[in-house]
């Protein structure tokens, strides 16, 4: 593992654009290369808004603060130049195309990221190794994008986009979130399986409920309160906050 | 270069491939319209009397007939009308030459990838000579079928009785103000017989008919399938029309007979300043089947509503139109099912793209006579949005005079969102290649149904159409 940092977020200040309403008051957060971390906290505490900042969302404006990935600073690059650059986000909620057929949507997403023309059984090759690493129905590729998708195929999707993208920084908004337990394995098996295949890959998780973490094995939790992170430790503190929950922070913003 | 330089220096043999040359004087009718011009034109084509006075009495209708109220914007077409040429003889309108053809055209052929050869033909300063060759074998085909693919006027000269039993008999010289103008001025077209049971694989394409006159501003088309045929007719193509015309009122007619499948596909891209008013129609007899694919995209206004009248027992009518409105463009298009039969069925998917300012309405009519006993239909208009300035409205009219009668409609209105364009974005698209995408997608349903060289050059044109329209 390289010893430049590999993201770096410092005093990151942003709020919804065109409603001044400030979600995130100053994260700081440093993650090396091949990493896992997972970033829990209640709902609105800003965990969600991070992962959109980082990818680049439109309807989020940064007020303050840097973010450095891999020594660049990304917060003036559109979301197409950070995907190009490495940055994948896993959507809580995939967006429907329909019409376009997954296999089409991942040729042209493929082909941005390339300088040269994408030869088309290379992709092909590709697209089926993927779909055999993760189990997938190589028939679902004929299907459009999301549309008329259950919760599970939605999730499955993302992971099949990022295991063909093979992005340096994997972030994972919510993934577990509308899952029952066995499309939760599924999809945690496969982002497993990509971490095996390429170990540098430095993967965020954004999550709720701690068990996600049973499956995807963290290196380090952080606790988002209120749009800061208000405590950063090892796996430890998920089981703890699993039992004890969000009461300390609650009971310290009540007393103002 | 003119026409005949090109054919010069190919060195084709004129005779041999039946390029009509004959005269070099220009012809062209004074501007505006009246009863001299309407004489004119027939004396030039040399048409029997019984057509002459057709030609008269259409235009007698015509001048009757108050300017339509409804649809698109028509307030200042008469100044339109007074202006321009009703007739100019199709081999003088190609005396042009391609320097004279604008520059953001000849851009966008470049673009599309389209050769310089079907360039020209495009831009109607060349001759076609390319699809020569694919035409003759495919003539040959369809004379030993007995099938008559030629000009309308050929139609008429060379067919006579077949031609007056039918012509005038889908869409009367009364039926609306430029179905009259059509029927006094018309010129160009096709004219199409296919003889009972005769089954054709390969589409006409009224791409392949050579230097005749191919696509005049005032076309007629008169197509019969005979009993139990089965065929497809193609008009036009997805590249940009160049043309300095700027009005155009074709009437097309279709009789499906007993058991014939027929389709008529036309993808059309007009210049912005176009006015383009047809008026198509297709009566459907017993058991047939009658489908129209309708593609329309540029032009200043385009007033467009393929009908099928199902008028014997079992008739089905199916209607595909997609309409793309840029800035500045009103797309007022839809379809029309007549439901005069019993067990009669019939759907329309009508789809529109609006951007920019350009604005799309879908207008449709459906109704479904007393004693159209179980007639069923579906109707599905979809309109996406791209901007916020761009503007949609659905005008659907039902009429239902029969209580057996099953009856869907769907309307749905979607904008290009935020959200979309950023899940594409954050894969790496450009977002000029997202909008391109959901576009795409939105099509799909319509573009699958076209032949694959159609389906990929009309994505191709979407893709420029969507050139600069972000940031």
């Amino acid at each position: 593992m390289s010893d430049t940092p590999f993201l770096t977020i410092r005093n990151l200040h942003a709020s919804v654009a065109e409603e001044e309403l400030q979600i995130l008051k100053g994260v700081d957060l440093e993650l090396k290369a091949g990493e896992i971390h997972a970033i829990m906290g209640p709902n609105g505490s800003g965990k969600s808004t991070l992962s959109k900042v980082l990818a680049g969302h439109p309807g989020y404006e940064v007020t303050e603060g840097e973010v450095h990935f891999q020594g660049e600073d990304i917060l003036e690059m559109e979301p197409d130049e950070r995907s190009q650059a490495g940055i994948f986000l896993a959507f809580q909620y995939p967006v429907e195309i329909p019409g376009v057929s997954i296999a089409n949507f991942l040729r042209t997403a493929l082909q941005a990221h390339s300088e040269e023309e994408l030869d088309l059984f290379d992709f092909q090759d590709l697209l089926l190794e993927k779909m055999e690493l993760l189990e997938m129905d190589p028939a679902f590729a004929e299907r459009p994008v999301n549309d008329g998708f259950s919760g599970g195929e939605k999730k499955r999707n993302e992971i099949l986009q990022m295991a063909c993208l093979q992005p340096a920084l994997a972030l994972m908004d919510e993934t577990d979130s509308g899952l029952d337990i066995d499309a939760l394995q599924i999809v945690a098996n496969g982002v497993n399986k990509l971490k095996e295949e390429n170990p540098e890959m430095t993967v965020l998780l954004i999550t709720h409920y701690q068990r996600l973490l049973n499956y995807i094995k963290p290196d380090f939790v952080h606790v988002m309160f209120d749009g800061r992170i208000v405590e950063s430790g090892g796996p430890e503190v998920a089981l703890r906050l699993e039992q004890e929950g969000y009461r300390d922070w609650k009971e310290a913003e009540a007393a103002g | 270069m003119p026409q005949n330089e090109v054919i010069d220096e190919l060195g084709l043999d004129e005779y041999k491939y039946g390029f009509v040359d004959e005269e070099q004087h220009v012809f062209r009718t004074q501007p505006g319209l009246n009863e001299e011009v309407v004489r004119q034109i027939s004396k030039q084509k040399e048409e029997p009397e019984w057509m002459l006075n057709f030609r008269l009495k259409a235009l007698e209708i015509y001048e009757s007939k108050p300017m339509p109220k409804w649809g698109g914007d028509l307030s200042t077409l008469q100044e339109t009308l007074d202006e321009i040429y009703f007739y100019v003889r199709p081999q003088d309108r190609m005396e042009h030459s391609w320097d004279d053809v604008p520059e953001n055209i000849k851009d966008t052929f470049e673009k599309l990838g389209i050769p310089e050869a079907e360039q020209k033909i495009l831009a109607g300063v060349g001759a076609q000579y390319e699809s020569e060759m694919v035409y003759h074998s495919l003539k040959q085909e369809w004379e030993e079928k007995g099938v008559i693919f030629d000009s309308i006027e050929d139609g008429l000269k060379n067919h006579p009785e077949l031609f007056r039993k039918y012509f005038g008999t889908v869409i009367p010289t009364a039926d609306n103000k430029f179905s009259a103008m059509n029927s006094a001025v018309w010129s160009g077209g096709s004219f199409v017989y296919i003889p009972p049971g005769v089954e054709l694989d390969t589409p006409l394409q009224a791409y392949f008919r050579v230097n005749q006159e191919r696509m005049g501003q005032f076309e007629r088309t008169l197509i019969i399938a005979g009993e139990g045929s089965r065929a497809h007719y193609i008009e036009g193509c997805t590249a940009p029309v160049y043309s300095t015309e700027s009005f155009h009122s074709g009437v097309i007619e279709i009789v499906v007979e007993k058991n014939a499948h027929f389709r008529y596909t036309t993808i059309q891209n007009w210049s912005n300043n176009m006015y383009n008013l047809v008026t198509q129609r297709a009566m459907v007899a017993q058991g047939a089947t009658m489908e129209w694919l309708d593609g329309n995209l540029g032009s200043k206004l385009t007033m467009k509503y393929p009908s099928c009248y199902l008028m014997g027992e079992g008739a089905h009518g199916n209607i595909l139109s997609i309409a793309y409105a840029g800035d500045g463009q009103h797309q007022d298009t839809g379809g029309k099912i007549i439901h005069a039969a019993p067990n009669t069925t019939s759907s329309i998917v009508s789809k529109s793209i609006s951007k920019g300012t350009g604005r799309s309405s879908y207008r449709g009519l459906l109704q479904v006579h007393d004693g159209a006993r179980n007639a069923k239909s579906n109707v599905e208009c979809d309109a996406l949005l791209i901007d916020e300035t761009a503007r949609t409205d659905t005008f659907p009219y039902i009429e239902i005079d029969e209580k057996t009668a099953h009856v869907g409609h769907e309307a749905t209105v979607s904008k290009v969102g935020d959200e979309q364009l950023f899940y594409l974005m954050s894969r790496g698209m450009s977002e000029e290649e997202a909008m391109a995408m959901i576009v795409r997608g939105f099509i799909e349903p319509i573009a699958k149904e076209l032949p694959l060289e159609y389906a990929v050059e009309l994505n191709r044109l979407i893709e420029l159409e969507m050139e600069g329209s972000v940031g």
